[in-house]
């Protein structure tokens, strides 16, 4: 019989790989963003393993939106890496010093 | 150990593991290829919990098309591996712990002492002529029907920010001029006469 411990364990450990690999990869932009759709992936998880134990529909809504948040997230995030590496032939984080931050 | 579980701990790992690949590998394509696998066996778990519109359209949109576009941008842009590799093993010892710590905590709130059987039991499966699209449909069009709306916008300004970013004119690509088409009048805009000596007569051997 599946739990909902499992799912939310199975969520859990997706979510601490998303974070080691944002430790890992923090020079590379496009792992970055494919961390972030890792952790994105994680939090549905927990959503649709509560919406079916609960057997309640909002879980699975928050998830719709969720991907449509997601989706329009990479769309815009890779334009920007697109110009980001068309004006400066690179796309590592260390160098996006304009601002001088 | 029913038919099910062994299901879920089948892909519960092909997800762990693809999961684990895409932040190690060195060429991010077969991370993202990774990733589509993690997508992909995801999806088969959420239909194990009768979320079958969600895990379709997990495999559909997400990687049908998101993760698509991912490899697109990778393979467009010439980057540099070995220079952004750089740091990867210095950050891998708190990376790790890190990880380890947080996969730990989780385990402790949500492991089965809280969350097991009795807390939250298998509800039963749902009728044969239960539809799950029928079901999120009517939720989604009647009491989130503000939230979906705000979504479209969301999209809408997704599709103009990208495309406004990515929108490149070149100096030396020739346009054509709408506006100067239509305001072409009968006569000498349209028609231009050109007067031409003719070629003189041509020696056939």
């Amino acid at each position: 019989m599946i739990t909902l411990a499992d799912y939310l364990i199975l969520g859990g450990i997706l979510f601490a790989i998303a974070v080691a690999g944002i430790f890992l990869n923090r020079k590379n932009v496009i792992l970055l963003l494919m961390c972030i759709e890792l952790m994105l992936l994680a939090v549905n998880m927990n959503f649709v393993a509560f919406s079916h134990f609960l057997q309640d529909m909002a879980g699975q809504v928050f998830v719709f939106f969720i991907l449509t948040v997601a989706a329009a997230e990479a769309a815009i995030g890779l334009a920007i890496l697109v110009v980001l590496f068309r004006n400066r032939r690179t796309i590592d984080v260390e160098d996006m010093d304009l601002l001088k931050g | 150990m029913g038919f099910e579980k062994f299901l879920f701990y089948c892909f519960a790992a092909i997800t762990v593991v693809a999961a684990g690949m895409v932040v190690t590998r060195r060429n991010p394509v077969h991370a993202v290829l990774y990733l589509v696998l993690a997508f992909v066996s995801s999806a088969v778990l959420w239909l194990l919990i009768e979320a079958e519109f969600l895990g379709i359209v997990l495999v559909l949109v997400y990687v049908g098309a998101v993760m698509v576009l991912f490899l697109f941008v990778v393979m467009m842009l010439d980057v540099d591996l070995a220079a952004l590799r750089a740091g990867f093993v210095r950050f891998l010892p708190i990376g790790g712990l890190v990880a380890a710590a947080m996969a730990v905590q989780i385990f402790l709130v949500v492991g089965p002492a809280n969350f097991g059987l009795e807390a939250f039991p298998k509800p039963p499966a749902a009728p044969a002529e239960y539809s799950n699209t029928e079901a999120l449909g009517l939720a989604l069009y009647t009491e989130h029907l503000y939230p979906f709306e705000i979504a479209a916008v969301i999209l809408l300004v997704a599709i103009v920010a990208a495309i406004r970013l990515t929108l490149r004119r070149r100096p030396d690509t020739k346009y054509i001029d709408p506006s100067a088409q239509v305001q072409v009048k009968k006569g000498p805009d349209r028609v231009r006469l050109v007067k031409m000596p003719a070629e003189g007569k041509v020696e056939t051997p």
